[in-house]
């Protein structure tokens, strides 16, 4: 049985129909890259699965129905999502950016703050200082770290590297691959071939609100026709 | 200079200023939240008046009970107000909130009319703290307006301590400003909105016991106190709490002044000219001029008449000056 499973979905912003009958699965521990380019419906895929976009059709996470509970349920569940706007709270430290992300009553976690401070030398400096002051990088490592605290089995990653340095985008992948050893599944949706195609155990590739191909990474990159129809430029 | 009068005066306005801190403090949290003004606050103090004088007063079960338990019963009122209306209403916009909370004020203005009548309660100071705690100089301050001011204080401690010491004071500071990204993380942030609405309107519901005793209940209570409670959100900035504490500050002990001052408008000129060195025999025919002009009568009303406008000019000038107000943030 596959951890999360999404039939038919479909989710309107108004009047217009953005997704049109996606379909996916994410096993245990799966690297999933969610490919296309910008307006295809990657982002909306995340948030209606979040139930942040209310979702037409089914999403079952460890086999039970998610389509229509509340955003805080869908997390409670086990599912983590780190958007792209990087949102971390102003006015809060780092630190406390980090314990807001260990969810209410929760248990023993896979992730403690020492595990991030380690990755990320950076954020134990600057722990006490309020979250807001940190760079573009460091937010995105604040604001992946924060929704990791809470443990989940399977998180969505929105365009993590998106206008970071090289440098950065470097660390990002570093703790891509932490999060793949630990056997969490990765929903990951990038722009960026070249970190998609390197630790992803299997590809989507969007279009116009639907899955327009599914497989291997190496089988993507033999396939020129896909990949210039519906990801280059 | 009567420095008696001055420093009793300044007590009385940080008494005022207080009260109205608590009632702005829940206006503009609730304001963070719903991203509208919640218009209907206000009524909320009044409805507290009103608990109190029926549970001190018409039970006789005293004050010292009515103090705690009027913020209970009417904090969860409004958290029923925020359950079952706001909630459902929100769907709709923010124009359907803003009308919802102008009905709510109205009806709740109306409930009073129907269930108490027009006429002023005598609500009243309990008789422990009435009398003078203490004179300066020949002017006496209240027991009563030092209770004010304990009470005032002790619960901004709290909320402070609650908001910046307590994970749960982070979820709520979180929430307001990032309310998807909170629920995202697991937490239940409709709950959250409810609980803070309903700590909002106990907050108005506290200020409505210990206010109204020194003022007037009646029906219009609401309708009086409102309209100041909306310039100090605005002068302070919308959602800004420190903003919101210093322009209670600036206008409750303004406004004091004002109402306690026996100067009429001409005189403080006069003063202000003696004070400048300006010799009053050069402005003796301007004034007079004035005087004979329309506004003429305004130089020679009181300061309490006048004072009237100072809470609206102030903010008309802020918002022209400085239209995110003197805490707040400007919207991108």
């Amino acid at each position: 049985m596959a951890l999360l499973n999404v039939n038919d979905l479909n989710a309107y912003y108004g009047k217009s129909h953005i997704l049109q009958g996606v379909n996916m699965t994410i096993d245990e521990g799966e690297i999933i890259s969610l490919l296309g380019r910008n307006g295809v419906g990657r982002s909306t895929t995340c948030k209606s699965i979040m139930g942040e976009v209310p979702p037409k059709g089914s999403i079952t996470f460890r086999g039970k129905e998610i389509a229509g509970l509340a955003p805080h349920q869908i997390a409670q569940s086990g599912i983590g999502y780190v958007p792209e706007n990087r949102d971390v709270f102003p006015g809060l430290t780092v630190k406390q950016n980090l314990n807001l992300g260990v969810k209410p009553g929760q248990g023993a976690s896979r992730w403690s703050e020492e595990d991030f401070f380690e990755l990320f030398p950076n954020l134990r400096e600057r722990q006490d200082v309020d979250a807001a002051a940190l760079s573009g990088g460091e937010q995105q490592m604040l604001t992946m770290a924060r929704t990791l605290m809470g443990d989940p089995d399977v998180v969505m990653i929105d365009e993590p590297t998106e206008g970071l340095s090289p440098q950065m985008c470097q660390r990002v992948a570093d703790l891509l691959e932490e999060i793949a050893r630990r056997k969490i599944a990765i929903l990951l949706v990038e722009q960026k071939l070249t970190i998609a195609m390197k630790i992803s155990t299997r590809v989507y590739v969007m279009g116009h609100g639907q899955i327009v191909y599914e497989g291997t990474p190496d089988e993507l990159m033999s396939n020129d026709e896909i990949r210039q129809e519906w990801l280059e430029v | 200079m009567d420095w008696g009068f001055i420093t009793v005066t300044l007590l009385d306005g940080l008494a005022r200023g207080l009260y109205y801190f608590l009632v702005s403090a829940g206006l503009t949290l609730i304001f963070s939240m719903m991203g509208v003004l919640n218009f209907a606050h206000a009524s909320f103090f009044m409805l507290g008046g009103y608990f109190a004088y029926i549970i001190a007063q018409e039970w006789g079960l005293t004050f010292w009970i009515a103090l705690p338990a009027v913020p209970l019963i009417v904090g969860a009122i409004g958290m029923v107000v925020e359950r079952f209306g706001l909630r459902h209403v929100h769907k709709f916009g923010h124009v359907a909130e803003l009308i919802f909370t102008f009905g709510l004020a109205f009806l709740l203005q109306e409930f009073v009319k129907l269930v108490f009548g027009q006429d002023t309660k005598p609500y009243a100071v309990p008789e422990v703290l009435q009398g003078t705690l203490f004179t300066v100089g020949d002017q006496p301050f209240g027991s009563y307006r030092a209770f004010m001011i304990l009470v005032s204080i002790s619960i901004f401690i709290g909320l402070y301590l609650l908001l910046t010491r307590t994970r749960v004071g982070m979820i709520i500071q979180a929430a307001l400003t990032h309310p998807n990204t909170v629920s995202n993380l697991g937490h239940n942030v409709p709950l959250i909105f409810m609980a803070v609405f309903g700590v909002g309107t106990a907050l108005a519901a506290l200020a409505g016991v210990i206010a109204l005793p020194t003022d007037a209940l009646q029906p219009g209570s609401a309708a009086r106190l409102g309209p100041i409670i909306f310039v100090i959100i605005v002068v302070g900035g919308l959602g800004s709490l420190n903003g919101a504490l210093v322009a209670s500050m600036i206008i409750g002990i303004l406004t004091t002044m004002f109402d306690a001052s026996q100067l009429s408008v001409f005189s403080v000129m006069e003063a202000v000219a003696n004070m400048l060195g300006i010799e009053w025999s050069l402005l003796e025919r301007p004034t007079y001029e004035l005087r004979r002009l329309m506004i003429g009568d305004l130089i020679m009303m009181s300061t309490k008449q006048v004072g009237a406008l100072f809470p609206y000019l102030l903010m008309v000038l802020i918002l022209i000056f400085r239209p995110q107000g003197l805490l707040g943030k400007r919207e991108s």
